[in-house]
This record gives structure tokens, C-alpha cells and sequence, in this order.
């Protein structure tokens, strides 16, 4: 099962990626989006996908799925929707400001400042 | 045109409860069953943004009259605050205590300053989530 | 008292200059500045009589414990002579400077500061015995020069003076710290005296050569050596107190310091006495002969103090000999050593004295041009007896200080003559040689100096101001270094025991091992000998020289302004600068898409190799899960959700698509149980859609801007080598693992430390709380964000008041 989501974590970064280097804001929302799912299940498959049971303490039951890429990949949502959040209100803010979502408009040089 | 939601209106206002009651109980189950102070605020959080869907910004307001900024400031003093108590026990930062107690009503509880410090995150978590969603939604 | 806390006194005490100058507006801030110097000569002199004995005294302060760096204040003779030096100089200049700057129109804070600053730095190169602080205050002299040569920063000669010494300087201390360094890796130590005593281990290592040469770089640099030395004139742009401290008397001679202490590990070496004896008589001979060309009083003395760091820093490659020969020859060598810290004694007293002479005549007169003075003998009288002292001790004449150590200075350069090592025996002649050609020419500068200010006809008409003797004030520190100038020449065995022999022990360890051991007697009269001979030569033809001045000067000006090393410096700068912006513009376009597919592109390729250089790829099939039905459904439907999202064209699909790729990764976490992250991916991405929903209004439609197949197909390479790394990335971080799992360790003690039942949750609050404190910072700060954005943003605030 690993290969098989070895090879769902690549696509989804490449779907990433390739989004990310688009010129329109909005697919660059959907790509940090892609990203992140791609991020968590990458956590998940290194940590192995094996174990018979959630990681809740049961009487009699010893083979526990290991709890620490649970643990790191429960505060990467949270901080991914933060992000997810905070990027949206950036672009569509600079989207009002500059009434263009094309990125390659957006420059920024030392001339400028 | 004015959209006619009565039926959501009303489901809502049940709904509301369920979820919000069912987010203290997933809250307050984190330490032994699935649930914890992320999933607990993320409820609520889910329980309010069905009352902004189903009712529109000013209602919501006016029904919880909070600045969820401010309760973002109580959750992080409240998780810091704990995680910073245990200095003044002369025990290394950060070290939780727990003891079982006789409550009435609930009987044998086990009690634990993690909880504390669950209730900073749950209250951050609840805060800014809604601080974004009311000021994204807010902005015309 | 730990005194490695008094190298720290001035600059603690800079902390309240600002508030001095501030609240006491009656008293000069000079004075409370005064005070500290002072006080810190004094009980700095009380070690003497330790240093006497050949004893030494240590102070430690640790820093960085778990780096091994500590402050280790080390005094011996060595040290204690340039402390005293520091402070003692530091104190005549603080007093100069009170009558020097005026309190109303000078920024004295900033002044003041600076100046304090530089005093602790220079206290703690001379007294650290580790070579990281040593290095660290090394810079912090750089910067604090920078800081007074361009005290009057509004002017262009100042930035550009300051900047010059800063680059020159900055360069030396770096190339200085790789020497430090390969030093400390050959002899394992930080510790300059752990370096000296087993510095025989070390030798012949392959780094010592580089090291020795990269040491010297930076006391070149420092010491305003050939061709470095182009900083120093530069420098006079400084206020002349300044310029009379650390130009000539204190931080010029670090470099020289730097020699000195690092003599004994590097004495073995015929690289080191070739190049410090070398370099250091060519800077005497080009110092001296480039100083009568100059117009400005100070750029007159700088070049002459160019020219005596030449002459101090030649001696000390001439001490470095003492380790190779044996016997009656040794004795000469070890002369050299007495010698160079005599000489250094003498020249900090008199150039101390001229420099504050020429700030005088400045001050007084309103120009510092020699073309427009003269005379000035009748007008200012004391100013004209202490720069005749000076600059009689500065050409080498008795009855003063300069005239001893000159003689010594000849000595050992025709010593060199007959060391038979190294080539010597071929080309040694050329010492004495240059030594006396230069030595004339610093004849002729020194009487230039003093008697076309002073003597000859007054020039009223060309001098901006009336000329008057300056106030008692500004005349007592000159005429303090002038007397002590004059007293040197008739106590030199007095000033040896005390100051020079001491210093020569710490500088020579390993050949003494009692101050009394130094058998160097000074005195003026030691027959006809050659030294006496040459100093006659020196006179006869400086003389004819002097008198003859108008005739040959113009010989200077045949050397064209371009074929010259400060044009060299300016062309390189130039090009630096302009090489410098053309390189990060090719690279930085301003496009965050650049920026982003170079991070890209390095993350694919630095882990690719990585995985395959360090053979780190492997795929372990056994430990591999069973394929599972659920989820190879779920894969599908993700894929497909991601296909959706990259072909959607309406941002209403792309976000249901996104929505749909985020249920699937819930139902993994379902299916892989993780009942947490199901519930809270479940939750969140509810809350997404919604937020989605809510900033749909203000998102543009999905538009792809025109973009050209080769952009996609540039993009799509980039991307499928991030997706292939990740891939492999994911088998290999699965099959290997190097270290066991802390989870086990969770698993076993959840319930027994932390008496918790949900493993996950209790990770998040209690084991790794930290990262959960700092989590959901991020996340009310992240809150904070999305709500300043909004809310408090500028625009909305002009639009406001255009309604109004």
C-alpha cells in the first residue's frame, strides 16, 4: 500500500508545483491547498501504514499505528488552514489593489521602494 | 429577491446546539477517546459557521456578542499561563499534573492541568478561526 | 576583582554618555570620559610590579560554555604595555578633545561613544587570550574607526574615508579570523599561550604557511602596511583627536601587536621573517618617500606614521631571527625585539604630540595646507617647541627619545647582514641599505613637517583665520607627551626595566624567563660605531635635502593619478559594485515565479542527489502493507479530485475539486486509523469550503493568462521532478529507518506518566506541548493577519476621507 501512496504523494506534488508556478493568483491558492494534503499523507506514509489499531489505549490490544506522525500531521491542518486563510485574504487584497491576478504583472524591484 | 430559508433557519437552531454540545463532549473526551482541543474548537467553530450560513453576519453578532480576538488572548495566556504555572512549583517548564477526584455528579474524575492548556487551544483555535471567517465575510 | 571586567567598562559606560549629554548640558562630556580613562591607567599601573617579574595574571568570563569561548583577560608584559597605552594616550586625547570639540556645535554623544567603544575593543584585543574574542574585538576596532572617521558624515570625504578603511580593515580581520582558525585546528586549542607552548607540534603541518600568511593579512591590513596602507591617509578626515588616538597611537598598532604576539609560533618559519622584516621596510622606505609630498599637515603625518609602523613592524621580523641563531649573534636579534617596543614607546609619544600640533594649527589658523603656512613660530610658541621635539625625536636627533631607538633600529638591520640562514647571507646587504635611504627621507619629512609650518615667512593673507596661541587646555596633553618625549632620552634604562623588557619576555617566551634576562643597555654614546656613522649620513644628506626641497619636489608629480594603488582601490570598488548589481540582477528578476522554481528546482535536485550520492534509496517490500481495497478506491478518487482541480474551468469546480481532494485525504486518515485527523480533516474542510465560499466575491475568475506551451512545459518539468522526488522520497524514508521511533516510548508511558488514553492528543498537550504553544501562536497570529489585512488597511482609510 505505501507504493501505492508514494505514488498519490507525487502527484499531488506535482499537481502542486505545477499550480504554484501558474501566473493566476487563484490556482496558486489551489496549489499551496494541494500541497499541504500532499505534505500530511507524505508524514503518514513515512511513519508506515501498518498496525491494527488507533493509536487509543484498549485492553489486550498491543499493535498500535505509531501516534507521532498523528500528532505532527494534527497540527499541520490546523496551521494549513490558518495559511490557507491568510493567503486568500492576501491575494484577493492584492487583487483589489491591482486589479490583476496575473503574477507575472507583479514585479517588485529595488527601483521601486 | 429574498430567499425563503425558514426550514434551515429553524434546523439550524437545533443543529447549532447538538454540534456545539457534541464539541464540549469531543473536547472534553480528548484525553482518553479521539477528540482533543483541535477537533473540540473546529466543532464549534463549524457550529457557528452554520449559524452564519443560515443567518447572515449582524444576527450572529448580536447572538454572541464576543470579540473573538479577545478570546484568542485568553486562549494563548491561558495555554501559557499553564505551561508556565509549573515554574512556580519548582517543577521544569511545561510539566502537567493530574490526581483523581470525588466530584459530585460526575463521580471519580481524573483531573489534569493538560485539560487546562486543551482549553487555551480549543479557545485559539475557535478564535481565529471565526475572527477570519467574520472579517473575510465581513469585507464588502 | 576579575579585572576582564574592566575591558568592559568604557563600553557600559558609553550606555550613559547619552544620557549625560542630555541632562548635564553645563559640563564637556569629555570629562566624565576623562575620568574612565583615567581611572583605568591607574589601575592598570598597579600591575607593573607583577609584570616586572616576568609574572602574569589571568581573568576568565565565560560566554559560550558549550563552544568553549570565554573572555580570558591575559596581562603580561606585552599586554599590560599597550593597556597602558590605550588608557593612558585615551586620556590626554579625551582631555585634547574637550577643548578640541566644541560642546554646543558637536554631536558629542555620538562622539563619545564611539570613542569609548573602541577603547574596550582595543583593551580587549590586547589583553584576550582567546582567539575568537580576539577576532571579535579586532572587528569591533574596524567598526568603531569607521564610525569616527565619518563622525562628520555629512561630509563626502568622510563616508568615503571611513568606508575605505572599513572595507581594508574588514577584508584583513577576515582573512586574520581563517588564519585564527586553521591555528586553532592545528594545535587544537583557542588559546593563544596553549598555541605558544606547544607550538613546535605543529610546524611543519600544511596549514601553517597558509595560516601564517592569512595572520599577516590582517596585521598588514591593520597596520596600514604596503600596499594596504591607502586606508590610513584616508583616515585623516577623522576629527584630529581621533585621528591622534587611533590612527596613529593605538589601533594602527594592533597589527604590530598582532606580530608580536604570534612571533613565538611563527618565528620558525623563514616565510615569516621574509615577509614581516620585508614588507615592513618597504612600507618604512614608500611611507617616508611619499611624505614630503604632501601638502596637508595630517596627510604628512599619516604618511609618516605609515612609515614608522614600516620601521616598528621590520624590527619585529628582525626579533623573529633571535629563535635561529645561538650565541653573541643571538644577543644582536634579541636587541631587535627591545628595539621595536622602544621604538613603539617613542613614536606613540611624539606622533601623539604632532598629531595634536597639526590639530592646533587647524584649529587656530583654519587650514591645514603647508602651502599656506609659515612663520608660526613668533604667533604660537609652546605649539612650536612641543612639534620641534616631536619631529627632532621623529628624524632620530638627540637629545630625544626617537634618536635611541633609531640607533638600535640600524643596529639590528645591519645585523641582518651576517645571518647566514635563509638567503640572507646574498641579499641581507639590502636591509641597512633601505633602512638608511629611508631613514634619510624621514629626516627631510620631519624638518619639512615642523619648519614650513613654523619657520620661514608669514603668510597672514592666505590663512582663513587670525592665527593666536591656542588655550592652555588644548596645549597641556601635547606638551605632556612632548615632555615625556625628552625625558625618555635621558631615563631609556629606567623606561626598558619597566615597560620594554617585560614586553620583550612576553614577546620572546621561550628564550627568557626573567625580565633581567634582557641585557639590552640604551645609551646614547656608544662610540664610533657604524650606527653612528650612518645617523651622521642621515643628517648631512637629509639636510641637503631639506634645503634643496623646492628643487626636486616636483618630481613627485611625474607618477600619473591613474597609476596609482588608491586608483587601483577605486577601480575595483567601481567594479565591484557595478559587477556585483549586474550578477544578483541577471538572477533576482523581482518575479516570485523565478524564486519559486529555484526553490524548486534545488529541492528536487539537492534531495535527488542526496538519496543518491549517500545511497540512500532503497525500497524495503517487506515491511510494506497488504494493497487494500478501500484504499486503492480512495487513491482513485483523489487523483481524479486532482485532476479536476488542474483541468477545472470555473473557480466554483476548482474549489469543490479542491474540497474533494481534502474528503479523500480524511477518508486515508480513516482507513490508516487516525480518528483525530479524520475528525479534525473532516471539520476543517468543511470550514475551508465555507471560507472559500465566503471570499468567493472577491476572487478574480480563473483565468490561465495566455500561458504559452514552453511556460507549461517549463513548469511541468519542474513539477514532475518535485513529484518524482517526493515519491522516492516517501519509499526511501519509509523502507530505511536509522534511528528507532520515540513512539514506542509514547506508547509505553502514556497512561503510566502522563495518565492519558488517546496517544495523539496527549502528545499534543503534554510531550510535545512546546510545538502546540507555538502552533497556535501561529495560528492567532495568522488570525491577526487576516484581520489587519482587512480592517486596517490604508486604502480603505483614503477612500473614507475621499467621501467625506
Amino acid at each position: 500500500m505505501e507504493f501505492v501512496m508514494a505514488i498519490v504523494i507525487g502527484i499531488l506534488f506535482m499537481a502542486a508545483v505545477y499550480l504554484i508556478l501558474s501566473k493566476s493568483l487563484l490556482r496558486i491558492i489551489l496549489g499551496t491547498g494541494l500541497l499541504s494534503h500532499g505534505a500530511h499523507l507524505l508524514i503518514l506514509t513515512m511513519g508506515g501504514l501498518g498496525g491494527t489499531s488507533p493509536p487509543v489505549l484498549a485492553e489486550g490490544v498491543t499493535d498500535y499505528v505509531d501516534p507521532l506522525p498523528q500528532a505532527l500531521i494534527l497540527t499541520a491542518i490546523v496551521i494549513s488552514f490558518g495559511v490557507t486563510a491568510f493567503i486568500i485574504v492576501l491575494f484577493y487584497r492584492t487583487y483589489a489593489e491591482h486589479k490583476t491576478d496575473n503574477m507575472n504583472l507583479m514585479k517588485g524591484n529595488d527601483e521601486h521602494d | 429577491m429574498k430567499t425563503n430559508d425558514v426550514i434551515l433557519q429553524t434546523g439550524t437552531k437545533v443543529v447549532f446546539f447538538i454540534i456545539f454540545l457534541f464539541s464540549i463532549h469531543i473536547f472534553f473526551a480528548g484525553h482518553f477517546a479521539p477528540g482533543g482541543g483541535f477537533v473540540g474548537g473546529l466543532l464549534t467553530t463549524a457550529a457557528i459557521v452554520l449559524l452564519l450560513l443560515a443567518f447572515d453576519l449582524k444576527t450572529v453578532q448580536k447572538a454572541l456578542p464576543f470579540n473573538f480576538m479577545i478570546v484568542v488572548a485568553v486562549g494563548l495566556l491561558l495555554a501559557l499561563g499553564t505551561a508556565a504555572g509549573s515554574i512556580l512549583f519548582d517543577v521544569p517548564f511545561f510539566t502537567h499534573a493530574y490526581d483523581d477526584f470525588n466530584l459530585p455528579l460526575f463521580g471519580v474524575s481524573s483531573l489534569h492541568t493538560a485539560m487546562i492548556f486543551d482549553a487555551g487551544v480549543y479557545l485559539v483555535v475557535v478564535g481565529s478561526t471565526i475572527t477570519m471567517i467574520q472579517t473575510i465575510g465581513g469585507d464588502s | 576583582m576579575e579585572f576582564v571586567l574592566l575591558i568592559f567598562l568604557p563600553i557600559v559606560a558609553a550606555l550613559f554618555v547619552p544620557f549625560l549629554y542630555k541632562t548635564v548640558k553645563n559640563i564637556h562630556t569629555g570629562w566624565f570620559v576623562f575620568i574612565i580613562s583615567a581611572a583605568l591607567f591607574i589601575y592598570y599601573l598597579r600591575f607593573i610590579e607583577k609584570t616586572l617579574n616576568g609574572n602574569v595574571d589571568t581573568s576568565t568570563l565565560s560566554w559560550i560554555p558549550s563552544l568553549d569561548i570565554a573572555f580570558i583577560a591575559y596581562i603580561d608584559g606585552l599586554s599590560l604595555l599597550f593597556s597602558l597605552l590605550i588608557t593612558g594616550i585615551g586620556a590626554l586625547v579625551v582631555l585634547y578633545s574637550i577643548f578640541y570639540l566644541d560642546k554646543k556645535r558637536e554631536k558629542l554623544n555620538n562622539f563619545y561613544v564611539y570613542l569609548l567603544m573602541f577603547m574596550t575593543a582595543m583593551l580587549g584585543i590586547v589583553q584576550s587570550d582567546h582567539m575568537i574574542t580576539l577576532y571579535l574585538f579586532w572587528e569591533l576596532t574596524s567598526i568603531s574607526s569607521f564610525l569616527l572617521i565619518g563622525y562628520w558624515y555629512t561630509r563626502d570625504r568622510s563616508r568615503f574615508g571611513a568606508l575605505k578603511s572599513m572595507m581594508i580593515t574588514v577584508f584583513g580581520g577576515l582573512m586574520m579570523l581563517g588564519g585564527l582558525v586553521l591555528l586553532s585546528i592545528m594545535g587544537d586549542t583557542y588559546s593563544i599561550r596553549e598555541l605558544i607552548a606547544n607550538a613546535s607540534s605543529f610546524i611543519g603541518h600544511d596549514y601553517f604557511t597558509l595560516a601564517l600568511v592569512l595572520v599577516l593579512l590582517g596585521a598588514f591590513t591593520k597596520s596600514a602596511q604596503f600596499p594596504f596602507y591607502i586606508w590610513l591617509p584616508d583616515a585623516m578626515e577623522a576629527p584630529t583627536p581621533v585621528s591622534a588616538y587611533l590612527h596613529s597611537a593605538t589601533m594602527v598598532k594592533a597589527g604590530l601587536y598582532l606580530v608580536a604576539r604570534f612571533t613565538p609560533i611563527f618565528a620558525s618559519s623563514e616565510v615569516w621573517i621574509w615577509l614581516v622584516t620585508g614588507i615592513g621596510l618597504l612600507t618604512l622606505f614608500w611611507g617616508s618617500f611619499f611624505a614630503v609630498k604632501q601638502t596637508d599637515l595630517k596627510a604628512i603625518l599619516a604618511f609618516s606614521t605609515v612609515s614608522q609602523l614600516g620601521l616598528i613592524m621590520s624590527l619585529l621580523g628582525a626579533s623573529a631571527v633571535a629563535y635561529h641563531v645561538t650565541g653573541a649573534d643571538a644577543a644582536i636579534f634579541k636587541f631587535a625585539a627591545f628595539a621595536a617596543i622602544f621604538h613603539l614607546i617613542n613614536h606613540a609619544m611624539f606622533k601623539g604630540s604632532l598629531f595634536m600640533v597639526a590639530g592646533i594649527v587647524d584649529h587656530e589658523t583654519g587650514t591645514r595646507d603647508i602651502r599656506k603656512l609659515g612663520g608660526l613660530m613668533s604667533i604660537m610658541p609652546v605649539s612650536f617647541t612641543v612639534a620641534f621635539i616631536g619631529s627632532m625625536s621623529m628624524a632620530g636627533l638627540p637629545p630625544f627619545g626617537g634618536f635611541l631607538s633609531k640607533e638600535l633600529f640600524l643596529t639590528s638591520m645591519l645585523a641582518l647582514r651576517d645571518f647566514e640562514l635563509f638567503n640572507f647571507a646574498t641579499w641581507g646587504i639590502i636591509f641597512p641599505i633601505v633602512a638608511w635611504v629611508a631613514s634619510v627621507f624621514t629626516f627631510v619629512y620631519s624638518f619639512y613637517f615642523v619648519f614650513k609650518t613654523f619657520a620661514g615667512k608669514r603668510k597672514m593673507q592666505s590663512l582663513p583665520k587670525e592665527p593666536k596661541e591656542t588655550s592652555l587646555g588644548m596645549l597641556l596633553s601635547p606638551v605632556v607627551l612632548a615632555a615625556i618625549v625628552v625625558v625618555i632620552f635621558f631615563i631609556p634604562n629606567l623606561i626598558g626595566k619597566m615597560f620594554v623588557k617585560p614586553a620583550v619576555v612576553a614577546m620572546q617566551s621561550g628564550l627568557y624567563n626573567h625580565p633581567d634576562e634582557v641585557t639590552v643597555n640604551v645609551s646614547a654614546w656608544h662610540g664610533w660605531s657604524p650606527e653612528l656613522m650612518m645617523t651622521l649620513g642621515i643628517i648631512a644628506l637629509g639636510a641637503f635635502l631639506f634645503l634643496t626641497m623646492s628643487k626636486w619636489q616636483k618630481l613627485y608629480d611625474i607618477q600619473p593619478q591613474y597609476f596609482s594603488l588608491n586608483a587601483l582601490y577605486d577601480t575595483l570598488m567601481v567594479f565591484g559594485e557595478s559587477g556585483m548589481n549586474r550578477l544578483s540582477r541577471f538572477y533576482m528578476t523581482g518575479l516570485i515565479r523565478t524564486y519559486l522554481v529555484y526553490m524548486f528546482a534545488f529541492i528536487a535536485a539537492i534531495t535527488t542527489a542526496a538519496l543518491f550520492i549517500q545511497d540512500a534509496f532503497a525500497v524495503d517490500m517487506e515491511s510494506f502493507s497488504p494493497l487494500n481495497t478501500y484504499g486503492i478506491m480512495t487513491a482513485v478518487i483523489l487523483v481524479l479530485a486532482v485532476v479536476m482541480v488542474l483541468f477545472a474551468k470555473t473557480r466554483l469546480a476548482a474549489i469543490i475539486a479542491l474540497g474533494g481532494v481534502g474528503y479523500s485525504v480524511a477518508l486515508f486518515f480513516v482507513i490508516y486509523k487516525a480518528p483525530d485527523l479524520a475528525l479534525t480533516q473532516l471539520v476543517i474542510e468543511t470550514v475551508s469550503v465555507a471560507l472559500f465560499l465566503l471570499a468567493f466575491h472577491h476572487l478574480p475568475a480563473l483565468k490561465r493568462h495566455g500561458e504559452s506551451t514552453k511556460f507549461r512545459l517549463g513548469n511541468f518539468i519542474i513539477a514532475a521532478a518535485v513529484g518524482i522526488t517526493m515519491t522516492l522520497l516517501a519509499l526511501s524514508a519509509h523502507s530505511q529507518k536509522l534511528i528507532p521511533s520515540i513512539s514506542q516510548y509514547y506508547k509505553d508511558t502514556v497512561f503510566t506518566e502522563a495518565a492519558g488514553g488517546n496517544i495523539v492528543n496527549v502528545i499534543l498537550v503534554d510531550y510535545r506541548g512546546f510545538d502546540t504553544l507555538f502552533e497556535i501562536a501561529v495560528l492567532a497570529i495568522a488570525g491577526i493577519g487576516v484581520y489587519s489585512m482587512i480592517r486596517l488597511r490604508l486604502s480603505r482609510k483614503e477612500n473614507s476621507d475621499e467621501n467625506k
